[in-house]
């Protein structure tokens, strides 16, 4: 994956941009020590790495503002950063760049029950949103596997997911208001604790954009009151074939579950060894979540229990206690600490129609010969939303390489479907070179005009999403 | 405008459109159905994207629509009715409020953004909206999005053309993503409330675990709660609220029948079809609304909870005047051609967001060819 050369101008005045930020801001806001700029040296992608010239961590809107005006005096390119979990490489650094982290913005603002919102500084963790509300019955739907670290900064930069996104939406879906910060500087408030932000659908642009639109500080979220209980099943399946078809037969009965996941049996062996949650040795095994009273998720539970017995499942496992649905999910959330344990590996993130999840996990299975790569695959299955994860060693030559080769096949296979390349993790660096694949030459420039109006200069995180080749012209004006 | 004196560009494919807004040296006012006729006047050619119609995929299994966007809304909604299924976010039809005729089309749907009173839990047109093809402009056809349900590969400009009233691009197809149909809908309904207690309620209502997916208080002081799904949990979940809300007072609680038509007049703003005066449609902190409403003057009816008021006030009265410095927007949505010239029908915007939004414009449809002027404050 290619990087900009760093601009050697930039790096000349180094110490004078570094003296100016402390200038701006408190002393332990800015760090240039390069020991200590090596923690901001890559992201959740951790095969690239690049310290970058600085990070700033600032506590306030108007510390950001100030941050940006400078930094856009000098032409200095900013990266802006949540907690950096991005599977994408949305906070790598390059060596010219100012990291931006927002992680000592962590602020509670404003929580409002009878208007449904909470206002939060957006370096605050996505489940310490949920933390803030849930004694009251509240909580923030969506909710990254990352949901313990990440933060809602990068949720909107992302516009993240999650397991229950089939009915609640993803975080546009949640999102009410933000306060942006435009390189410039400018402050704007867009939309608030109403709904429909009015006038174009700025709001709507920004979610999703990248971290290259502007930096979000405060977010009005949407919040919900919990469900009376929810309740998982495991069903089990001799062929990934039969498994997808059950997925759509559920959906096509009426029932809409929170959550369906899916995980094929190399996942499901490796999840075992991992975490002992006690899943049936079987081909294909899906997780469906439905919410309720208990006459409801019994009535529910029991259609699905129907459907499912019409594809022969190996095992319908019904949850009778809440330690038994915790064991039922235990083996879900830890599938990628699993694969980490056993491999390095690299998570893709395509989303596909689900009527072409059986074509689609065929074809990933040749693919996976072909390469000498194994891939397991762990899914959101009721929106299409594939996770194949692919095993390398990162020790040995050229397997990255391979990996990465591999990784392209099934991605450009998911658009080949009539999918996308990524369907919650972002394209980051990791993507940006395919986007030719999803894009026509004018579908990238029309969103390229975006930015132009947004950051004229193209200073905001300027070298991702878009392939380098296609923003050149941009970046260098 | 008489439709009779000026030019009307019909183009029967995406590639003619193109070609029409490509050659176009004036402006155009571009239509669907024509039966949303809000900001704005427009006085250019019509563009009328009636003809690019049709089904292009529907696969209930996975929840998607594709259609082109001259589709009549009936013919979707009769294709997905057909397999047990809907547009979540209830789209309203303006044709009542506004006393158009004609067919109203996807595209205006989407131009509009276009939500009913489940906006509450199911979000607004552009939450549902997933893909779109449009022509910008100058000429060029864009792609965005997909068929797909969860996707961010790239900027987000299918959100960018849901509302934008046909002023940036025109679009030709839009995807969408769909909920199953419940089994089954009842309304729980309360009489004689004044606007304070029924917005009370209504906040209480929605903070319950039982899943309202509709909270509105009419002119004439009935307040509804709407809830849907399988049978035995809509008669449960019925239930439950009228007991938490007794307080309130007594309740009687309507079935699915009842629940659909008088939802349909919530809709659609039916207790002003037949009454004079401008309609302003408001968006506001819930809370708020009631305040808001008694220093407004006119009559309300409350939607979302309160978040949304449709409020009717005497002809050619200048609301954002009266009002000043308020907690969300206002936006006039029936006036004659004349008032809406000089109130400007969407609100202003403060500087640094108007520049934001003349800067999308000036990329989008550089030439100002547009609708142009439709949202301008």
């Amino acid at each position: 994956m290619q990087m900009p050369r760093p601009s050697a101008d930039i790096l000349g005045r180094r110490a004078s941009i570094v003296a100016r930020l402390r200038a701006l801001l408190p002393a332990d806001a800015v760090i240039d020590d390069p020991h200590e700029t090596r923690a901001y040296e890559c992201d959740g992608l951790t095969a690239y790495r690049c310290p970058p010239l600085a990070a700033v961590l600032p506590r306030t809107t108007e510390e950001v503002a100030a941050i940006l005006g400078l930094c856009h005096a000098e032409g200095v390119p900013v990266v802006p950063r949540g907690a950096g979990t991005s599977l994408a490489g949305g906070a790598l650094p390059t060596a010219d760049s100012v990291i931006l982290g927002v992680a000592r913005m962590n602020a509670v603002l404003e929580t409002d029950y009878d208007n449904r919102f909470i206002r939060v500084q957006t370096g605050r963790t996505n489940l310490s949103v949920t933390g803030a509300v849930e004694a009251d019955g509240f909580f923030y739907a969506p909710d990254p596997s990352s949901q313990l670290a990440c933060a809602i900064a990068g949720n909107i930069a992302m516009n993240s997911g999650g397991a229950h996104c089939l009915k609640y939406g993803v975080t546009t879906n949640n999102l009410l208001g933000v306060t942006l910060v435009q390189m410039d500087g400018t402050v704007v408030q867009i939309g608030g604790p109403w709904m429909d932000a009015g006038g174009l659908d700025l709001l709507g642009l920004i979610c999703g954009s990248e971290g290259q639109l502007g930096v979000v500080t405060e977010a009005t979220l949407r919040i919900l009151p919990k469900p009376e209980g929810a309740r998982p099943v495991l069903i089990g399946f001799s062929a990934n074939e039969i498994a997808g078809a059950c997925v759509s037969d559920i959906i096509k009965a009426g029932v809409l579950p929170v959550a369906i996941e899916f995980m094929d049996r190399p996942c499901i062996r490796a999840t075992e060894a991992f975490a002992h949650a006690g899943y049936p040795d079987c081909e294909a095994l899906l997780i469906v979540e439905v919410e309720g009273s208990d006459a409801e998720i019994d009535e529910q539970l029991g259609l699905i229990r129907q459907i499912a017995a019409r594809h022969d499942p190996v095992e319908f496992r019904e949850s009778q206690s809440e330690e038994e649905s915790k064991k039922i999910w235990l083996g879900r959330k830890s599938a990628f600490g699993a694969m980490g344990q056993i491999n390095d590996y690299m998570c893709l993130d395509g989303t596909i129609p689900v009527s072409e999840l059986p074509r689609v996990l065929r074809r990933i299975g040749e693919l996976s010969r072909e390469y000498g790569l194994d891939v397991a695959n762990v899914f959101h299955a009721g929106d299409g939303n594939m996770h194949p994860l692919i095993l390398f060693d990162a020790n040995k030559p050229g397997d990255l390489q391979t990996c990465e080769a591999l990784g392209a096949e099934i991605l450009k296979l998911c658009v080949e479907v009539g999918g996308c390349l990524t369907g919650e993790h972002g394209v980051g660096i990791e993507k940006r070179d395919l986007m030719v694949v999803q894009f026509a030459p004018e579908d990238l420039e029309a969103q390229m005009r975006v930015k132009d109006v947004f950051d004229p200069d193209w200073l905001l995180n300027p070298a991702k999403v878009f392939p380098l080749g296609a923003s050149e012209t941009r970046r260098a004006s | 405008m008489n439709p009779d004196t000026i030019a009307v560009l019909r183009p029967e494919t995406e590639a003619e459109l193109a070609e029409a807004i490509r050659l176009a040296s004036a402006p155009l006012a571009i239509r669907g159905g024509g039966t949303r006729p809000v900001g704005r006047p427009q006085t250019g050619a019509l563009l009328e994207t009636g003809a690019l119609s049709g089904i292009t995929l529907y696969e209930p299994g996975a929840l998607t629509l594709v259609a082109k966007a001259g589709t009549p809304l009936a013919e979707v909604e009769a294709a997905l009715a057909a397999e047990g299924q809907r547009l979540p976010f209830e789209p309203m039809d303006h044709r009542g409020l506004l006393r158009t005729t004609g067919e109203p089309t996807l595209g205006g749907m989407v131009a509009a953004n276009a939500s009913g009173p489940r906006r509450v839990q199911a979000g607004a047109c552009r939450d549902s909206l997933i893909g779109v093809r449009f022509v910008d402009g100058t000429g060029t056809v864009v792609k965005n999005g997909g068929r797909v349900m969860k996707n961010v590969t790239g900027y987000d400009l299918v959100k960018l053309m849901a509302g934008s009233w046909g002023t940036l691009g025109v679009l030709t197809e839009v995807a969408f993503k769909l909920l199953p149909a419940p089994e089954s809908a009842a309304t729980i309904l309360w009489q004689g409330l004044d606007s304070a207690s029924a917005l009370r309620l209504m906040a209480e209502a929605l903070k319950t675990p039982w899943e309202v997916n509709a909270a509105a208080h009419l002119p004439d002081q009935r307040t509804l709660l709407r809830v849907e799904g399988f049978a035995r949990s809509v008669a449960y979940r019925a239930d439950e609220l009228a007991k938490a809300l007794a307080p309130f007072g007594r309740s009687v609680t309507l079935g699915a029948a009842e629940t659909a038509s008088l939802w349909a007049q919530v809709r659609d703003v039916a207790p002003f079809h037949d009454q004079d005066g401008d309609v302003w449609r408001i968006a506001v902190k819930p809370s708020e609304s009631a305040a808001l409403v008694a220093k407004a003057g006119g009559e309300a009816l409350y939607d979302w909870g309160g978040g949304l008021i449709w409020l009717r006030l005497g002809e050619g009265v200048d609301l954002r005047a009266r009002l000043g410095d308020f907690p969300g927007h206002a936006t006039l949505i029936r006036a004659s051609a004349e008032t809406r010239r000089h109130i400007a029908p969407f609100p202003p915007e403060p500087p640094a967001i108007a520049a934001l939004t003349r800067g999308l414009r000036a990329r989008f449809d550089p030439r100002g060819v547009l609708n142009p002027g439709l949202m301008d404050a």
